[in-house]
């Protein structure tokens, strides 16, 4: 084992992390006003498609585009409902899993491929290469995203306002800021970054599109911003810690000395696992947004 | 309590709400439908006539909302307790394997029948502690912790399909269920068995005790006020592990009863092309059930009947039965808005007499 190997690995986890901790900052910013996204699984999953037919059509960067959009659109609607029409948000998250796992699929039979539609190699993002492996521009986005979310929330009067809102909708009601709108803008923007992940793993990441490609990685997310406290630094770290199983769990299951004694499937379950004990381990001293899942009516 | 009358009456509202979502459902697959390229009065109507047409038809659809019905119980129970219980996915996989696996043992007829039922509840139960006491001791989110293990039971049935249970004849699937204990079937030449029966009783047990027994009471006090069910000497915790234990039972018999109860080969196959997504279904059919067995025993049979009718939609009319999925997913997303009938004409004010919580307002 030499240095290569250690480096192969790290790269590895950088690109699984990509998608956790970009959809993780962008549920942040939801939560942090109020409001509870269930839905990410579905918009991963539906912006990774609409992700690869704009990357067909127009090239990598219109696929990503494409994505946040989709995810944009998915997240103004559910915002509406939760905020303007008092929707229960786990049920409409629920709803928009249901709808895109449905759209999905019909979508894929629709193009004739049923199961697996591989994206064009010319459509797919082209990628820095170093000597250890090929990076993605969207690392480092993926790293620096947290950062500025960070500083937004935790610095700025806008930041001030989503969390006042997600915290005492009552009091910034009365203060003048915009409660309803403050907290479907919030949603809108989270879920555009979510979109943006969904459209990372279908053009850049790992190229193609199933029914299950999005593989629990929305539900990892929102794990992540749980027992991240909504610190957007902290979602940075949890998601580099669930790429990094992600990734392994992979890349064992490629050697055969390690087939011969631990089954593929014990391997692919490891991520959840860890996310679990992490949850499990971390939960007690995290505290949520005092009226997050709670529609705002004004007396 | 008020009588059964009366419940029924007091249920207008959710129904009439319900079939405004369901409407509003349909209309949008229509014209997704439309966009696409296809006929959606081609469409629907084959999607009803295979789903009620003639008495195959409607034999497929119940013995589609057998399991249904099961893993919607999982779901209403937690929820009329203020919990969100997603868990039935993994617990249905691990208890269609125990089945399976008492199978194995080669015992006595009505012996492995009964044990296969028990072992099956058991095992979804089992799968459903660590979910109780995580939240229970840790005050970790449900949704997050039964998400995680729904991924983790996944894997280990794949593993326990591949390498355990595996039928040595045909390596794609599990060994069959015994001819001794499986359920005979109820209508002959079609998928239904007497599984439905115990589909059914089971719906009922779970009315009695949420609505005739004192624990029934606990948990819905507890998933109506918090504060208040607690400073009436309710535990928390103790409703927390009974509510989630007998969701796992309810999810662990519904994978039992797919696989005693499902002809030709009553077994698993390999990536569980059968019973996945059974537990996801079941939400949606709680949902539109409103969290009650006997709205949840309707849903089911619609849920059901578009899973039959789907499959002829898709061979006379061309369109892909994942439509119905997507029809699903806009019902239960509008069904998420409480005051759904003031939207009609939406920009009517809507009122705020008073503090309204989203929680179940039934």
């Amino acid at each position: 084992m030499n240095i290569d190997f250690f480096w192969g690995i790290f790269i590895g986890s950088l690109h699984a992390m990509v998608p956790i901790t970009i959809t993780g900052t962008g549920e942040t910013i939801g939560e942090s006003a109020g409001l509870f996204n269930i839905g990410l699984e579905g918009i991963l999953l539906l912006s990774a498609m609409t992700g690869a037919l704009g990357a067909e059509a127009g090239g990598a960067l219109v696929g990503l585009i494409v994505g946040a959009a989709t995810g944009f659109t998915i997240g103004l609607i559910f915002g509406l409902i939760c905020t303007y029409f008092r929707g229960v948000q786990l049920i409409g998250g629920v709803g928009i899993n249901l709808f895109s796992a449905g759209m999905v699929a019909f979508w894929l039979i629709h193009l004739g491929v049923p199961g697996h539609h591989a994206v064009a190699e010319e459509s797919r993002m082209v990628d820095i290469s170093t000597p250890y492996g090929s990076l993605s521009p969207l690392i480092f986005v993926a790293i620096a995203l947290p950062i500025i979310v960070y500083f937004i929330l935790f610095r700025t009067r806008l930041g001030l306002k989503i969390r006042a809102v997600g915290e005492n909708p009552q009091a910034a009601d009365v203060a003048g800021i915009k409660v309803n709108l403050t907290r479907l803008f919030s949603t809108a923007v989270g879920a555009s970054l979510t979109g943006l992940a969904g459209a990372y793993i279908s053009v850049d990441w790992i190229g193609s599109v199933t029914k299950e490609i999005s593989a629990g990685r929305g539900f990892i997310a929102l794990a992540t911003v749980v027992f991240s406290g909504l610190n957007p630094l902290l979602v940075l770290l949890g998601g580099f810690i669930f790429g990094f199983f992600d990734n392994l769990a992979v890349w064992i299951a490629t050697m055969p000395a390690v087939q011969k004694v631990v089954p593929w499937q014990f391997v692919a379950m490891a991520p959840y696992v860890v996310t679990l004990l992490i949850v499990a381990g971390v939960i007690g001293r995290v505290r949520f947004p005092a009226a997050m899942g709670i529609p705002y009516e004004r007396e | 309590m008020a009588g059964r009358g009366s419940v029924f009456w007091g249920r207008t509202e959710e129904l009439r709400k319900t079939v405004i979502a369901g409407i509003i459902g349909f209309a949008v697959g229509a014209v997704i439908i439309f966009l696409y390229g296809y006929s959606p009065v081609t469409a629907f109507g084959a999607l009803f006539s295979g789903a009620f047409g003639d008495l195959y038809s409607i034999s497929e659809s119940l013995a589609n909302a057998v399991p249904l019905i099961l893993t919607a119980l999982t779901f209403a129970i937690g929820f009329r307790g203020g919990m969100f219980n997603i868990g039935a996915e993994g617990q249905l996989y691990l208890g269609a394997l125990a089945a399976v696996t008492v199978t194995l043992f080669r015992l006595p007829s009505a012996v492995s029948f009964a044990l296969s039922l028990i072992f099956a509840a058991l095992a979804g139960a089992i799968w459903s502690l660590p979910v109780a006491l995580l939240k229970a001791t840790r005050g970790v989110h449900e949704v997050i912790s039964t998400i995680m293990l729904n991924w983790i039971s996944h894997f280990l049935s794949f593993y326990l399909i591949a390498k355990i249970l595996v039928d040595p004849l045909r390596g794609e699937k599990t060994v069959s269920i015994a001819e001794g204990s499986r359920f005979a079937l109820l209508v002959p030449g079609t998928s239904l068995s007497y599984s439905l029966i115990i589909s059914i009783v089971l719906a009922i047990v779970i009315f009695i005790l949420l609505w005739r027994t004192v624990i029934g009471f606990d948990i819905r006090a507890m998933g109506h006020n918090e504060l208040a069910a607690t400073y009436a000497g309710i535990v928390k915790w103790k409703i927390i592990l009974f509510v989630f234990i007998s969701g796992g039972v309810t999810a662990g018999i519904a994978g039992a009863v797919h696989v005693m109860g499902r002809p030709p080969t009553y077994a698993v196959y390999s990536g569980m092309p059968a019973i996945n997504g059974l537990g996801f279904e079941g939400l949606a059919v709680a949902m539109i059930g409103r969290n009650h067995p006997i709205g949840i025993i309707f849903a089911a049979l619609f849920f059901g009947g578009l899973l039959a009718g789907g499959r002829t939609m898709q061979i006379f009319a061309q369109v892909p039965l994942e439509m119905v999925r997507v029809v699903e997913g806009i019902v239960v997303l509008f069904l998420a808005i409480p005051e759904l009938m003031r939207l009609f004409p939406f920009l009517n004010k809507l009122k705020t007499s008073n503090l309204f919580k989203a929680r179940a307002s039934e």
